[in-house]
């Protein structure tokens, strides 16, 4: 497909139950009322020249190339400011208008480097379009006067550069940064021949850039210009897939030459991003072609060998035969598999389905476990479905805000952009959060509330909001009556109004005080729409699924459920969680949320698989490591998923490894899990193969092959071949006939197949008979279950206690810059803004202990220690300490713990009870994890390798 | 499993279903755990039980004792 090129349409997109007819060169045209005269025009095929405008953003009118004339009517106005109104008759074209163009091209080309045939954007620049659309044949007023064509460039930012010698000043660059990101970076600095644009005082890498790429996207010149793009020239086609990131799934254009990606840019149709990104889709995808990818099978007999480099039918060969050993000696439950949130929909779905039928056990699990497993189960109690309700476009409704445990702007920036702009709009907005996380106070967005609750004390304070709604007559008696299991609601009822859940009562414990939480749920009750927002500040605790019920409940209490604008939405982490949970990853569960117990379900799979299933649920993650120290868990197949860096307490999941006698990983890099690996398979990046991601809004969306894989095969051709390998033949040409036959077998799938994603571009499930279209916004006129449940949510405070030998709180999460466990981030450019995690301690504490910023300290819990440098910051809250875990030799995860989540074993990595103090050197943790990976990571190549 | 590791998670599903009318509470406990427990676990706890169960609280241990 050649380089796509959207329709701009110069001015945003406008809805109206009024549409307007009218007229443009002859033709008529009926538009929305509010639409521009240049929208409309485009929409009756008519292009109006243009500089300024752009339709991801308000009309600006300062460009003066869009004149037109009206027909009865002095002047000539601006099409982009001037709106379409009944009977107007437009003219586009003139020879006056002609004139007036040319002379404000003539104006801008006076101060504009002649230099289009080296330029970057030769064959990409509206200016240069302009002055051949306008018939620019001269200059008249020369080239000698004053000009800024010695203007300083910029090139501090590792991704993109900024050559004020180029810039025409038509601002579309600051307004992306203001109405599209929401950042407000930049600015127009001066006025008349003196203005120019400026990221504050500084350089662009110094300023408020978060480096999301909408003004490189906004600019109509060279100005502002990919770095990639300078070194290799203009695309000459496009793919248009989804981002491996964040549970936004931004769709994007590959835009490549050859098999080489050029650039990605955030594609304009894309449902879930309207053609916004962020730092990591738009410029930090240089890892898939990075120098460390594996791209030849390797295996060895103990992790201390080097690594052999085999062919693709030895690894498999060898997998297989050591799965088969391995299972003929211990049974057939001593061996399992995991996938990712980083998995296609068609791999996560092949893996368990061979796990299930090639490995006759139900031990498949999936990195969810990890994050969101208390959604899936919180929801499904409450809902009757594991999956959020709105899609993100439901935003826009909404009039209260609450986000909880959840850190959009660094860990779903885009969807965090759509959310300030509804708040800027002048929508309310409550923080739940232990941090002052920069939702709280940042340019033109201000929490109404933030409530800086103790860590571990989620439940309290969702009791505390609803004992205020029930307690002060606020329930939405109507909606409860009408839509919720009424002797459920009663007894939630009787107990939320027990004074032990007052915010009075309750405010010791949580650290907030009680009249801010009367207050915000009030404002949550009675303001409009209300909208719950969480992340994984509210999953990762041993009342995970309890917190989860405990918003449910809230939303049904409130009636704020079954309509735009409301709902309970999780923000996923990685880019497949929705998708991999969906897909039957979990040990006890089919496709579609259906328990392997559940006869009919499983004769369903029986049939359509051929072989006999296990009605017994498997074991998790963490259980699989427990039975591996046990000794009764010997095998493990991994794709995509780094459980030596992402799982809590590494000590237990390294001794599980190292415990197993064959670890298989399929992944792009030698990770961390690796180092404990027998067997490796090197995987496929999202360029390289087709499939499917489900973001945080249950939507289904298409990954296309851009470029062959570079080991050759896609990742689920390989757990084709080792299947085959195993005795359990698969059959499948294409990802394709993988979707069919998800589809076939999970009915809320039913209607979704690779055409119709084609047809669509994205589908929301459920998507069937009944809704052949996908479901933006579930539960509307009844829950998925019948009727909503109240669940009963008692606070049981975490058995993770401080003490005084662990007298802080250490809780941890996420950075912009980088993604998870950095395996992609860090091996891009973004290490530029996050070299290595901090801990994030308050002034209080650090000077408790003598501790200053940039300190090297060491941090200690019950399960292990670490050392990482201090950031000493206010924004932490005294008594808690906080940090991330993107980078391994960190090893955040030594010092968390094994305590889960009651109902779904997710961990809990948000408390942990720790003391901080000052370091000389690394732990011994680190210098052993250094040595480790010296050991376990050499690789003897070409020793047998074929293609 | 670390067996102190099998006490705190069977107690904490106690924990969570002890809000509940007791029947529902325990049948709720033993649902839980025949549902998400896989068969090495569930018979890790009931020949802890057979031991005599100690540290598991009142309703995890009832529950317990209806698992098939």
């Amino acid at each position: 497909m050649p380089v796509i090129k959207e329709i701009d349409y110069g001015t945003p997109l406008r809805v109206a139950e009024t549409l307007i007819t009218l007229e443009i060169d002859g033709k008529s045209v009926t538009v929305p009322a509010g639409t521009s005269v240049m929208r409309a025009a485009v929409d009756a095929g008519v292009q109006v020249p243009k500089l300024c405008a752009t339709d991801n953003m308000e009309a600006f009118g300062s460009c003066r190339l869009c004149l037109v004339e009206v027909e009865g009517r002095r002047g000539t106005p601006a099409s982009c400011t001037t709106l379409a109104e009944p009977g107007m008759k437009v003219r586009t074209q003139s020879p006056k208008l002609a004139k007036l163009r040319r002379g404000v091209m003539e104006l801008y080309i006076s101060d504009h480097p002649l230099d289009c045939l080296t330029c970057a954007a030769n064959g990409d620049c509206e200016l240069q379009d302009m002055a051949g659309v306008v018939g620019l044949r001269e200059v008249r007023y020369g080239y000698d006067g004053a000009n800024h064509l010695q203007a300083e460039k910029d090139e501090s930012n590792p991704y993109f550069t900024f050559d004020p010698a180029k810039c025409i000043v038509c601002s579309r660059c600051v307004r992306a940064c203001e109405e599209v990101q929401g950042t407000f970076a930049l600015t127009i600095e001066g006025r008349g021949f003196e203005s120019k644009v400026a990221a504050g005082n500084q350089n662009f890498l110094d300023s408020e850039c978060v480096s999301c790429g909408a003004c490189v996207q906004a600019c109509p010149t060279a100005t502002l210009v990919e770095k990639s793009v300078i070194a290799k020239g203009q695309a000459e086609h496009s793919v248009v897939t989804t981002c491996a990131y964040c549970g936004v799934g931004c769709a994007f254009k590959a835009e490549m030459q050859g098999d080489e990606v050029v650039r990605m840019v955030p594609y304009k149709d894309g449902k879930a991003n309207h053609g916004h990104s962020c730092v990591k889709g738009r410029f930090a995808w240089g890892y898939a072609t990075h120098k460390d990818r594996i791209t030849k099978p390797m295996i060895r007999e103990k992790i201390t060998d080097p690594w052999r480099e085999v062919s693709w039918e030895e690894a498999i060969g060898r997998a297989a035969s050591e799965f088969k050993r391995i299972q003929a000696k211990y049974g057939q439950d001593s061996v399992g598999g995991i996938t990712s949130s980083r998995c296609t929909n068609e791999e996560s779905y092949l893996v368990q389905k061979l796990i299930r039928a090639a490995f006759g056990n139900n031990n498949t699990d999936t990195c969810a476990r990890v994050c969101h497993s208390p959604t899936g189960y919180g929801l499904k109690t409450t809902f009757g479905t594991s999956a959020g309700t709105q899609d993100f476009d439901s935003v826009e409704q909404a009039d209260v805000i609450m986000v909880i445990g959840a850190n959009p702007t660094d860990a779903h920036p885009v969807f965090a952009s759509q959310m300030k702009r509804r708040l800027r709009e002048g929508a309310q907005l409550i923080v739940v959060d232990p941090r002052q996380i920069d939702l709280v106070k940042m340019p033109h967005v201000e929490a109404q509330y933030h409530l800086p609750l103790r860590p571990g004390t989620n439940v309290a304070v969702i009791n505390a909001i609803s004992h205020v709604i029930v307690t002060e007559g606020l329930v939405d008696e109507t909606f409860v009556k009408e839509r919720c299991d009424l002797q459920a609601f009663e007894n939630w009822r009787k107990f939320i109004a027990e004074e032990r859940n007052s915010p009075e009562t309750l405010a010791p414990i949580t650290g907030v005080p009680a009249a801010d939480i009367r207050a915000a749920a009030r404002l949550y009750a009675t303001g409009g729409n209300g909208a719950i927002y969480y992340g994984l500040g509210v999953t990762e605790h041993s009342q995970g699924s309890t917190m989860v019920m405990g918003m449910a409940n809230l939303a049904m209490a409130t009636g704020n459920l079954g309509r735009t604008g409301v709902g309970v939405n999780p923000l996923r982490g990685q880019n497949n969680v929705q998708g991999s949970c969906d897909m039957g990853s979990f040990p006890h569960e089919f496709t579609g949320y259906r328990h392997v117990s559940d006869e009919p379900t499983r004769q369903l799979f029986e049939k359509d698989w051929g072989v006999a299933l296990r009605g017994d649920p498997g074991l998790r993650i963490p259980n699989m490591l427990d039975a591996a120290v046990d000794g009764t868990f010997k095998g493990l197949y991994v794709q995509g998923e780094d459980i030596a860096q992402s799982d809590p307490n590494t000590k237990h999941v390294t001794a599980g490894l190292a415990a197993m006698e064959c670890v298989v990983i399929q992944d792009l890099f030698l990770n961390e899990t690796a180092m404990y690996a027998h067997v490796f398979l090197p995987g496929s990046s999202f360029l390289e193969k087709d499939g499917t991601f489900t973001n945080a809004e249950r939507r289904i969306s298409p990954v296309r092959k851009a470029m062959a894989p570079m080991g050759g095969m896609a990742d689920w051709e390989i757990t084709v071949a080792l299947s085959n390998a195993l005795g359990y033949p698969m059959h499948y040409n294409h990802a394709s006939e993988i979707m069919d036959e998800i589809a076939r077998l999970t009915p809320t799938f039913a209607g979704v197949s690779f055409a119709r994603l084609d047809e669509l571009g994205s589908i929301q499930w459920p998507c069937n008979e009944k809704a052949p279209e996908g479901t933006p916004v579930m539960h509307i006129g009844g829950f998925a279950r019948g009727k909503g449940k109240f669940m009963i949510t008692e606070f049981v405070p975490t058995d993770e206690r401080t003490t005084g030998r662990f007298p802080l709180v250490l809780t941890t999460g996420r950075i912009l810059s980088q993604y998870n466990v950095g395996a992609q981030t860090r091996r891009t450019d973004n290490n530029i803004w996050h070299h290595e995690d901090v801990l994030e301690i308050h002034p209080f504490d650090a000077e408790n202990r003598g501790i200053e910023q940039g300190d090297l300290v060491a941090i200690a819990s019950r399960a292990g220690e670490t050392t990482l440098r201090a950031e000493v910051t206010e924004r932490i809250q005294p008594g808690v300490v906080y940090t991330t875990f993107h980078h391994p030799v960190t090893g955040a995860n030594v010092v968390t713990t094994e305590f889960t989540d009651w109902a779904t074993g997710c961990p809990e990595y948000k408390v942990t009870a720790v003391e901080v103090r000052l370091a000389k050197r690394m732990s011994e943790w680190q210098e052993h994890y250094l040595e480790t990976r010296r050991q376990t990571t050499k690789i003897e190549h070409g020793t047998g390798a074929t293609k | 499993m670390n067996t102190e590791n099998m006490i705190h998670m069977a107690n904490q599903i106690a924990q969570f279903f002890a809000s509940y009318p007791h029947e529902e509470a325990v049948a709720g406990v033993a649902d839980h755990i025949q549902k998400f427990w896989e068969k090495r676990m569930r018979q890790q706890l009931r020949e802890y039980i057979g031991q005599g169960g100690s540290g598991l609280n009142e309703l995890a241990l009832e529950a317990a004792k209806r698992l098939g």
